[in-house]
């Protein structure tokens, strides 16, 4: 059979190419200019072994479909992010997948390029253990609007989680999202003109600082849902951000829960317990510098706490707040009080301590199933309670510090 | 000169056994190796590489298939000699090591049906592999394609609508986001409930290929056959094959909490009364997954009604809608009664 064994032949020359251990990290250079550049990009993505850089040159990628990775410890590493030098992956033509990259493996690092206009999610990575996030920049480059993708960036079932130095404007839910993970530090980040800036969900043990979030709905969301696999949300720091001006109108579509984050929303605590707010700086926020919630839809979930517990917010700065209350019968209690509500407001539900030397409003409900139009607002004084004992702070793995200094 | 390629070509044929001799045999030494051939000819599974002649333990069908673009499949499965499958308790099925599951994609009124692509499921020692391959244009071979590719195809739909859509062939992580099950991939059609062996595969024959075939019971309804289930049978069935690959706690979806497995409770987890979680604009504006009794509100249809990646649902495999599909769910939710169901 001849030409059998020479097909034979040609398949063991292969076998040797991509069977070959690899005797030190190799680089994978993919250039954005070449017509086939999509696919071999794709194709570097997959090839790589654990160890390798998929390294992204300078220019222009005009994507038709999702990107993924599935190799442990890959670095995915550009050029920059800004537009006319760094690496750019457009989505504006995106015609598949859910987001534009999608990581499933442990111990990625992407670093230094930027996602654009992706038709769903922007950069999504599951069950991806210490993923690393760094000078990266996500963006609908169109500005505030509900037909961009929801999340810019997105880690979600993952533990030791790091977004460092991203930058991320115009997602129609949160700029950056972290959900179901174990063991976060998001830092030095700034989020703009998305619905929601930062936002911790159904998650434990957070870090949350040193980042920008302003002109966007609301800031920064601490969360809990109901119905999902991980809820309890708890053990969340969120400090020594500068929190401001977060006043574009909410864009994103009714029925997502941040569609009823009301615009002019500083720091918004729904439904955790053991959430710190300290050392922030708040100014701009027409509705509340900090609001702390219990969650107020129906739900049956018989494991879910929907009460916010154990929330000390101290030391924080505050600015102007409270001036255009976007929630039913706002506009009226903030007339009723001379055209401001305090700045820290409280449903009533669950506890805080709020040690910071500015008023509390509460709207005494503190039974989640009443409805919102029965609200007796008055004045509270929380700084009586005793807080409870400080969290420690979140230490990632050094593997991860170590790629980002 | 015309002669001498005649004979030479008819003395290949006898070498390589299709007149005659022994059966074509797959190359279960590439199989069980770790290589990612860039021809599929090189398996072997396909006799003098026609894909109407499959090298086949057995070729299978499943009572409700995956929705991909109207595409018509072929499946078989190649189980080593002297090796057998065993259905688990669950009812998924444990392959022996070296077994392949083939599945090509075609439509019958293009190019005389002639596949597109051809995936191949591949058992190896290291765990399973999926290698998608698509069909060159003369039709001889099928090419490697692991980054995937939109290849563009017209077809009509069966009820006489003419589709002109860029045909996703997925890439090999793509595979794997639908086969994943708890980070490793595990073959999705052959299931004790789902699969149909033919007709003339009977008792010793299908012993020859699996240790407990008394365990095989497709109690899946046909999503399109009344007489085989209820509306909501059919529909559950439908869910079960075409989402719950991703919806259950261990698969690409698992953060939904959306879990459509035909055994899962038909309840908060199943989408009745669900709020969006990180559906985005998937939502389409409305407050829950399933609204009883209100298909029009019920964003689930919406998703599935969708062409828009941000929002159509399945997120991969579908670029057209599936219109027949979409009616039975919406039969489906209109007959729940409202007020929770």
């Amino acid at each position: 059979m001849p030409f059998l064994g020479l097909r034979h032949a040609a398949t063991l020359a292969f076998v040797a190419a991509f069977a070959a251990s690899p005797v030190t990290a190799k680089t994978i250079s993919v250039s954005a200019g070449t017509p086939d550049a999509n696919e071999k990009l794709q194709e570097a993505l997959i090839l790589a072994e654990p160890g390798d850089t998929v390294e992204l040159g300078a220019g222009v990628w005009k994507l038709t479909d999702g990107l993924s990775l599935d190799v442990d410890n890959v670095t995915v590493r550009g050029a920059g992010t800004k537009d006319g030098e760094g690496s750019i992956l457009d989505f504006s033509g995106q015609q598949g997948a859910g987001e534009g990259l999608l990581v499933t493996s442990d111990d990625v690092f992407l670093t230094n390029f930027a996602v654009l206009n992706t038709r769903g999610d922007g950069i999504k990575s599951k069950d991806a253990d210490r993923i690393v996030y760094h000078q990266l920049r996500v963006e609908w480059t169109a500005g505030p609007k509900a037909t961009n993708g929801a999340y810019g960036v997105y880690p979600v079932e993952s533990s030791d989680v790091l977004i460092d130095s991203v930058y991320v404007r115009g997602a129609s839910d949160a700029g950056i999202y972290v959900g179901q993970s174990k063991n976060i530090i998001v830092r030095d980040s700034i989020a703009t003109e998305n619905v929601a800036g930062i936002e911790i969900e159904n998650s434990f043990d957070a870090d949350v600082h040193d980042n920008i979030a302003t002109k966007n709905t609301g800031g920064i969301l601490v969360f809990d849902l109901p119905n999902l696999p991980q809820q309890g949300g708890h053990n969340v720091r969120v400090f020594e951000n500068i929190v401001n001006d977060n006043s574009t109108p909410n864009f994103a579509p009714k029925g997502n829960i941040v569609a009823s984050v009301p615009t002019g929303t500083g720091v918004l605590v729904m439904a955790n317990r053991n959430v710190e707010v300290f050392g922030n700086s708040f100014d701009q926020n027409g509705t509340a510098n900090v609001m702390i919630v219990g969650y107020r839809y129906d739900q049956k979930d018989p494991k879910y706490q929907p009460l916010p517990r154990a929330i000390v917010v101290r030391d924080n700065q505050h600015g102007k707040a409270g001036y255009a209350p976007a929630f039913a019968g706002g506009a009226e209690i903030a007339a009723a009080m001379g055209g401001a509500i305090p700045p820290i407001l409280w449903d009533g539900a669950g506890d805080a301590v709020v040690l910071d030397t500015v008023p509390v409003l509460s709207l005494n409900l503190p039974d989640v199933t009443t409805p919102q139009s029965e609200a007796k607002p008055a004045p509270a004084d929380l700084s009586k309670g005793t807080p409870p004992a400080p969290l420690p702070g979140i230490t990632l793995p050094e593997s991860m510090e170590a790629k980002v200094q | 000169m015309k002669r001498a390629v005649a004979a030479l070509a008819a003395a290949l044929l006898l070498a390589s056994g299709a007149s005659g001799g022994a059966p074509p045999r797959v190359d279960q030494a590439l199989i069980d190796g770790d290589a990612m051939p860039p021809k599929l000819s090189a398996f072997g599974l396909f006799a003098a590489n026609d894909p109407a002649r499959p090298v086949a333990s057995f070729a299978y069908t499943l009572n409700t298939p995956l929705f991909s673009d109207y595409a018509e499949k072929h499946r078989f499965i190649s189980i080593p000699a002297g090796t057998k499958a065993h259905v688990r308790e669950d009812g998924t099925i444990d392959f022996p090591v070296g077994t392949v599951i083939v599945k090509s994609f075609g439509w019958p009124d293009r190019d005389g049906g002639r596949p597109v692509e051809t995936r191949l499921l591949i058992h190896r020692a290291t765990g399973w592999t999926a290698l998608p391959y698509i069909w060159d244009a003369d039709g001889q071979d099928a090419s490697l394609a692991i980054a995937g590719r939109r290849v563009p195809v017209t077809f009509k739909s069966p009820d006489g609508e003419a589709h002109s859509i860029r045909y996703a062939v997925p890439n090999k992580n793509q595979c794997k986001e639908c086969h994943n099950l708890a980070g490793v991939i595990e073959p999705i059609g052959p299931n004790a409930r789902n699969l149909v062996l033919p007709a003339a595969m009977t008792g010793d024959a299908t012993r020859l290929y699996f240790d407990n075939p008394e365990a095989l019971k497709p109690v899946l309804p046909r999503w399109d056959d009344p007489k085989s289930g209820t509306v909501q049978e059919r529909a559950r069935a439908y869910l079960d094959v075409n989402c719950s690959h991703c919806h259950n706690p261990q698969g690409s979806a698992s953060n939904s909490g959306l879990f459509l497995r035909w055994t899962d409770p038909v309840g908060v987890n199943y989408g009745i009364g669900k709020r969006p979680t990180a559906a985005g604009r998937g939502s389409g504006g409305m407050d829950f997954a399933i609204k009883p009794g209100d298909p029009d509100h019920s964003f689930l249809i919406y998703r599935l009604e969708s062409l828009d990646p941000g929002i159509a649902m399945p997120e991969l495999g579908r670029g057209v809608v599936h219109k027949e599909g979409v009616a039975l769910l919406r039969q489906w939710i209109a007959e729940m009664p409202k007020e929770g169901g």
